[in-house]
């Protein structure tokens, strides 16, 4: 349980522009164990995806990837495209956001499915085709034969993305990172994705980085949690750790946005200010310009990592502590100054 | 797991639209130009396999005693300045038209498309080193480059044919190049790559099916232009020579003569306006046709 899968230290990923370097990523660390499924939190363009590519040596260029990111031992940073083609679906799979666009429209389930089984396993026709539909199968895709005939645009999201699970699933990877792989479906049919992900995760032993914006699917699907900003990990624990006694003040902010249910109508909770251009991000803590607990230490020195215990760090000054509860208000934006 | 089954909607079974001889009925209707415009063709194309058959007289065969005759029961449609019967000629000319069109969008597909996807799928110096290629031979006015060409590797239809090649291939590497870019950026790309696809494979599996359709409307578009640039150039001397059988070449021959003996000159200037129209309603229609949004049976 307790063996490394995957394992980002320090990973930095800049894109130079003309007159300034977008930095995407800036020592971000993660490490997910064997079996585990990672949740990995933040908002909008706080480097969530692009560290997610990282994992698969696929930054778009111009972007310079440094640091050090492992796959199951293996060291991807640095390594040639060829040599991470066996990584690519073999150690590490990825399923997208928009399963619609994630297929070719040009070809059947079938074929892109037994393209791919073919790929890892030189299978013949027929091998191939049967373990495509126990791929199927075992995403419970209802009609796996006829599906296999079918084109994307014949099926549903919910449908299209359970395929791409199977896909992923069919040449066996170690970890499989799910980057907002329920976003763009319907409530029930990502409830859906997401018990099939813990099922398969149960059976198989499969290790998930799954990427999301959604506290609520966290709590429901993560063992741990990673809450990133600006391109750093800020806080990291346990599901039941984070959620209930966060530490960042961020965390504490992004869990305070989260809409309830039978609130009738109250205002909607968001967090003041943006996030910051990367190009340009703030001194010291890149929080501190939205945060009411900043001090003038903030501004000056980027917090490390303190553990608060039972595998939960945060990065922060001013960490909340373990008890203690945010006073009325202070979430929201509207009585900030 | 059962429960969770229970949730999912089936795979919905094929769709059962109406009988086939109403969908081709309904598609004669919505599409009067392509269906139009493809009999058109498909006459031409028969009349292009089967001369032989069809031709009345040996369209070679110099005969000056019936030189001149208007349209008549042996003549069809009357004979040129050497006897020759015009109506053979035609059903011959058809065959060179047909075969200069395929062979030139075929060369500057093959020599246009490949350049394209791979200045869009590298980019970079790739990219800039083809496309410049290409802009180059852009810059000549679209007639003007074939006479260059011919004049200096020398006149027949041959060289005709890969002068416009050279003309038309910036055309499709640059379409090719566009559409490889809106294609590439498709998350099903990402997606290949992610699953450990190498670049060749990429590129045929998922840049080519994708990206070829603006290039085959093009091409079907085409067809009819360089039909016409083919004739243009056996016009003024530098494409077929006798005694190729040349729509182009025909009208040339007999120019002098049009006021006097018209059926001379407008029938084979007919003949190329009748294929370039078949073939470019054929062509919007195959736009039509492969444009997702007009796709009212799959």
């Amino acid at each position: 349980m307790s063996e490394e899968v995957l394992a980002i230290r320090n990973l930095r990923i800049e894109f130079p522009e003309l007159f300034r370097t977008v930095e995407a990523v800036r020592g971000a660390d993660l490490s997910v164990r064997r079996g585990e499924i990672m949740g990995l939190v933040g908002e909008s363009g706080c480097g969530k995806s692009m560290t997610a590519m990282a994992c698969l040596g696929l930054v778009p260029p111009p972007g310079r990837v440094s640091g050090h990111v492992s796959v199951d031992g293996f060291e991807v940073v640095g390594r040639p495209d060829r040599e991470l083609l066996p990584v690519r679906g073999g150690l590490a799979a990825m399923i997208f956001q928009n399963p619609g666009k994630a297929l070719n429209p040009f070809f059947t389930i079938g074929r892109q499915l037994t393209d791919v089984i073919r790929l890892r396993h030189r299978h013949g026709e027929q091998e191939s085709r049967e373990v495509a539909l126990e791929a199927l199968r075992s995403v419970h895709l209802p009609d796996p034969e006829i599906a296999l005939g079918r084109y994307p645009h014949q099926l549903s999201g919910g449908q299209l993305q359970r395929a791409m699970i199977a896909m992923a699933l069919a040449c066996e990877p170690k970890v499989l990172i799910a980057d907002e792989p329920t976003t763009a479906l319907d409530v029930t049919i990502q409830a859906q994705v997401i018990v099939l992900l813990r099922e398969l995760a149960d059976a198989r032993g499969l290790t998930i980085l799954f990427i999301t914006h959604d506290l609520g699917v966290v709590g429901s699907l993560c063992d741990r949690v990673s809450v990133m900003y600006a391109g750093r990990v800020v806080e990291v624990g346990s599901v039941r750790d984070v959620l209930e006694s966060p530490a960042h003040p961020y965390t504490r902010k992004l869990l305070a946005t989260v809409p309830k249910l039978g609130d009738g109508h109250s205002e909607l909770a968001f967090i003041p200010g943006q996030v910051p251009d990367m190009a340009f991000p703030p001194s010291g803590c890149a929080f501190h310009p939205r945060c009411e607990r900043a001090s003038p230490v903030c501004t000056k020195s980027d917090p490390d990592d303190r553990d608060l215990g039972a595998m939960h760090r945060v990065a922060c000054h001013h960490a909340h502590g373990a008890g203690e509860t945010e006073a009325p208000g202070t979430a929201n934006g509207a009585t900030t100054p | 797991m059962s429960t969770l089954e229970a949730h999912v909607i089936g795979v919905a079974p094929a769709f059962t639209g109406p009988s086939r001889w109403k969908r081709v009925r309904h598609f004669v209707g919505s599409h009067p130009l392509f269906v139009i415009g493809l009999s058109m063709f498909v006459i031409i194309v028969v009349a292009a396999l089967a001369a032989p058959l069809i031709a009345t007289h040996d369209p070679l065969a110099i005969k000056f005693s019936e030189k001149l005759q208007p349209p008549s029961a042996d003549h069809y449609l009357g004979t040129d300045s050497m006897g020759r019967d015009i109506f053979s000629r035609v059903v011959y000319g058809a065959r060179t038209s047909l075969m200069v069109g395929v062979v030139v969008v075929g060369l500057a597909i093959g020599i246009g498309a490949p350049m394209g996807l791979l200045a869009a799928y590298f980019g970079g110096r790739v990219d800039t080193v083809m496309m410049r290629v290409a802009d180059v031979f852009l810059a000549f006015p679209p007639l003007l480059l074939p006479i260059a060409i011919t004049a200096a590797i020398g006149a027949g239809l041959f060289h005709a044919m890969i002068a416009l090649a050279i003309s038309w291939f910036p055309w499709y590497a640059r379409i090719m190049r566009s559409s490889v870019l809106r294609v590439k950026s498709e998350l099903y790309v990402s997606a290949a790559r992610a699953m450990g696809v190498n670049h060749t494979n990429v590129m045929v599996r998922h840049a080519v099916p994708n990206a070829l359709t603006p290039v085959v409307v093009q091409g079907s578009l085409d067809f009819g232009y360089v039909i016409l640039a083919a004739a243009s150039l056996s016009f003024i001397g530098i494409g077929a020579q006798p005694p190729d059988i040349e729509w182009g070449l025909m009208a040339a021959a007999e120019r002098a003569k049009f006021l006097d003996f018209p059926w001379t000159v407008l029938c084979p200037g007919l003949a190329i306006f009748v294929t370039v129209l078949a073939v470019n309603l054929v062509g919007d229609g195959i736009r039509d046709l492969l444009d997702p949004k007009h796709q009212e049976f799959k």
